[in-house]
């Protein structure tokens, strides 16, 4: 057997590739707290780049497979969801984390969400909700507010914004959480109990984009969000008033709805534990049912 | 009196929801188990109640595998069967049923046995017990072992009750003493021999073997959305799920199907996803996010007739085309479609080994002729089938995109090793991470669309010639319409004339092109174009004479592919 060569703690998760320290964000992005959230959280709960899997759909905030040292499936706008739902449900022994930002999960993505609320595989899903477009340059999002405009929208956004919050109160989803990612002590607490929650958690991230939203700033989301000291995460109609207030915006954990996982329904784990990959044909049952087509 | 031997084609036809399938499941187990080949195949229209849907059964003294056009006895359940299937009969054709359910015009032209089937059924206790009686009738005419009935009938009602069971039995045994009748009183005469080694053969679907095949290969995760006519393998997969301990999961549209399948594969799963032409297309995204991630995956795809929705539920082999170009960018495929219900098993195994070896997505094409059609066969060997895993343990300094010289790279899966396994969709590294450097963007493309794809080609197995290697005329086939063509090909009974049939439809192995040299090529396809054919001039520059195509929604049947070639051969 090998001995463990590699770090452990928060210095196992930091970039190690040849070119996973040319990081892609603009200087000041929010993304790079999040990045540093996520690690901090990774490294708490006392998990290893191999146990973990990060993925990501597409757009900056999907880069993090990158910046992270873990196991990590940079893949396609809005398929981030049921890509971590098929990791998991192959091996359940591994921490799936689902990340993209609010065009990934709520806009291309927004029926995968759906779905897999009602699926409840045991992942987290990180949405980085800076309220705008920033890679494609500064379009609306489904979080943008009303009234801004933008370049493809010059005429100011009418759209009412989505409430990933409300949505995934409304459909009783197992976790449900928001943050912004200026408070880092309090995002790691959340992220890391996003984690630890056994089912679907969701965590909007609030963070600002430097560079295209101009409204949505560090101060603007210290202004306008504050902290739920008094809510039971437990009492869904006491989240789902909460969910819908608009300003100032609540953060905390709204809603935990303990329920069976996907993993835990699906047949495949009731005897036997090991992950898809280690298990063989069962030839013997091949034979068993042509012997039953012979009558 | 009416007289058939060696090879009769019985046809029944009703509403959908009369219990068409209820006699198609009675008469094949039951002839089957008498000692006659059987053959059945369905065609019927896409709605839930009412239309007409018909099937075929074939009963014979040889194996039989194929469709064709003749009726000799037709049992029609409502009005508007005859005019249905029009075109199908002849003057030998025997309308074994109820004189209502003939209309007018046909009455002087055709042959009628009248059997009270609806009487018969109310004195059983109710209408339901039609088609029950119809069975046994026909069962009866062929003298077939009652008991395989009975078996059958228990099997098939035995949740329902013991007095549905009895009521079924009565009614089938109703049936049979009328079956026998007619022959004793010289009405109808039917001479089939008996194989006795037919009864330890046994009796399969195309859908059966695609999904026993897919679990013959280790298939541990199946992802589907429900669409015709590929839905039968994902129900059959869902039945066995328990059993075989595997995950199989009906999820919100397609492009999660395939998008679960490539997360279950990159976690070191075996993934199947089973959809259709309409499916399919939406899937076309994550087929080259499979093939710039290099990612396995399996796709089952049972044809129909497009382009959108099309004729949902008949055939055409129409889709090669969109298997062979969806996706954008350049990136290796395998494309597979089997011939024959053994093949189909064998392939479909073999189809997680090919995945998992060159990690590239593995298309099974089948079609609503194929999926439907049942026949018996000597069970396939199960020791034939070979399990392979191709993954690696990610040791320290894992690069899951390692540049080989074959252009397959050591797939490694999350959590088997100390270190991490880092896949991309974007154009990346040796390690997974996003590159936009020339050089490498250039190497990594060349890796995929130029090595790998010449180390698949390479190892590509070569067609099946049936016939003359000299023969001068070359038949060229591929997937479902092998045995139609075989029994075309026997009934011409020419040594001059050679069919070539590929269940490994692409990348070509380059050898394939000796088969072609100094022939004139025929292809057979059921679609309009000849998609095929182009794919062989495209691939092997081999030029295609004579096309016979069939684009009606339609399978080919024996007697039209006879008639097309006897038209082209000298």
């Amino acid at each position: 057997m090998n001995a463990p060569t590699l770090p452990t703690g928060r210095e196992a998760f930091e970039p190690k590739r040849p070119t996973s320290k040319d990081v892609a964000w603009c200087p000041g992005c929010g993304n790079f707290g999040i990045r540093n959230i996520l690690i901090s959280a990774l490294a708490e709960l006392g998990l290893k780049p191999s146990q973990v899997a990060i993925i990501s759909g597409i757009g900056q905030a999907a880069k993090m497979p990158h910046y992270i040292n873990a196991n990590g499936y940079h893949t396609l706008h809005g398929r981030a969801i049921p890509i971590a739902t098929g990791v998991k449900a192959a091996n359940p022994k591994l921490t799936v984390i689902a990340e993209g930002g609010d065009g990934d999960m709520y806009a291309e993505g927004g029926n995968h969400l759906l779905h897999a609320i009602r699926r409840n595989p045991d992942i987290t899903v990180l949405i980085h909700d800076n309220q705008i477009y920033g890679l494609t340059k500064g379009q609306a999002s489904p979080t943008t507010m009303v009234g801004m405009k933008t370049p493809t929208q010059p005429w100011g956004v009418f759209e009412e914004p989505f409430n990933p919050v409300a949505l995934a109160v409304a459909l009783n989803a197992s976790f449900v959480a928001r943050t912004f990612m200026g408070y880092f002590k309090e995002s790691v607490e959340i992220i890391k109990k996003a984690i630890q929650h056994k089912g679907l958690a969701i965590v909007d991230i609030l963070h600002p984009c430097v560079s295209f939203n101009k409204v949505n700033t560090y101060a603007w989301y210290r202004e306008h969000t504050y902290w739920m000291d008094d809510h039971d995460p437990y009492d869904r109609e006491a989240a789902f008033k909460r969910a819908i207030e608009t300003d100032p915006l609540p953060l905390g954990i709204f809603y935990i709805n303990k329920k069976p996982t996907f993993e835990e329904n699906v047949s495949a784990y009731r005897r036997d534990k090991r992950p898809l990959w280690q298990r063989e044909p069962k030839l013997d049952l091949v034979e068993r049912f042509f012997e039953s087509k012979k009558l | 009196m009416a007289e058939f031997k060696e090879d009769v084609s019985i046809v029944l036809g009703g509403a959908a929801g009369q219990g068409v399938q209820t006699v198609e499941g009675i008469l094949t187990h039951a002839l089957k188990e008498s000692g006659y080949h059987v053959y059945a195949n369905k065609e019927y229209m896409s709605r839930v109640r009412g239309g007409i849907n018909t099937t075929e059964i074939r009963v014979s003294s040889r194996r039989v595998r194929a469709f064709v056009k003749r009726i000799d006895i037709l049992v029609p359940f409502k009005q508007g069967v005859l005019t249905w299937v029009r075109d199908r009969l002849s003057e030998n054709t025997v309308i074994l049923g109820e004189r209502e359910n003939v209309e007018d015009e046909f009455l002087e032209k055709v042959n009628l046995v009248e059997v009270p089937l609806t009487k018969m059924a109310t004195k059983v206790g109710s209408q339901l017990y039609l088609n029950t009686i119809a069975a046994g009738v026909i069962v009866g005419l062929f003298h077939g072992d009652f008991k395989a009935v009975e078996e059958y009938l228990r099997r098939r009602f035995g949740a329902k009750g013991e007095n549905v069971v009895q009521k079924n039995l009565e009614a089938a045994k109703k049936g049979y003493e009328l079956g026998v009748k007619l022959c004793e009183e010289g009405t109808i005469a039917v001479e089939v021999q008996k194989d006795e080694s037919v009864k330890d053969e046994v009796l399969l679907t195309g859908t059966e073997v695609a999904g026993i095949g897919a679990l013959a290969g280790g298939m541990n995760f199946l992802s589907f959305y429900p669409m015709s006519p590929s839905t039968g393998v994902s129900t059959f997969a869902a039945q066995h799920a328990e059993e075989f301990e595997i995950i199989v999961e009906q999820v919100e549209d397609e492009i999660s199907a395939i998008n679960m399948a490539l997360g279950a594969w990159y976690a070191g799963a075996r993934a199947m996803v089973s959809t259709s032409g309409g499916g399919f297309a939406l899937m076309s995204e994550a087929l080259s996010l499979a093939g710039m991630a290099e990612n396995p995956v399996v796709i089952h795809l049972a044809q129909r007739p497009g382009p959108a929705t099309g004729l949902p539920t008949r055939t055409m082999q129409g889709d090669l085309n969109l298997v062979l170009y969806a996706g954008h960018g350049d990136f290796p495929r395998i494309i597979l479609a089997p011939g024959s219900l053994e093949e189909a098993f064998y392939l479909t195994a073999e189809a997680f080994n090919l995945a998992d070896r060159y990690q590239v997505p593995v298309i099974i094409l089948t079609d609503q002729y194929f999926v439907d059609t049942y026949y018996n066969l000597p069970a396939p060997d199960v020791g034939k089938v070979k399990f392979e895993r191709h993954i690696v343990e990610a040791k320290p300094g894992y690069r899951r995109y390692e540049l080989t010289e074959d252009g397959i790279s050591p797939r490694a899966v999350p959590g088997y090793g100390e270190d991490v396994v880092v896949a991309n969709g974007n154009e990346h590294d040796e390690w997974g991470d996003i590159t936009e450097e020339a050089e490498m963007t250039r190497r990594m493309q060349e890796k995929r669309a130029i090595k790998k794809l010449k180390t698949v080609r390479r190892n590509a197995p070569l067609p099946k010639l049936v016939g003359e290697e000299n023969a001068k005329y070359l038949v060229v086939a591929w997937g479902s319409t092998l045995h139609v063509i075989e029994e075309a090909l026997d009934k011409l009974g020419r040594d001059d004339v050679a069919l070539l049939h590929f269940s490994w439809v692409y990348p070509l192995n380059p050898k394939t092109k000796k088969f072609f040299e100094g022939k004139i090529v025929i292809a057979v396809e059921n679609n309009i174009t000849g998609q095929f054919a182009d794919l062989l001039k495209k691939e092997l520059g081999v030029e295609v004479h004579h096309r016979v195509l069939k684009h009606d929604g339609r399978p080919f049947s024996v007697e039209e592919v006879l008639d097309a070639l006897k038209g082209v051969v000298e």
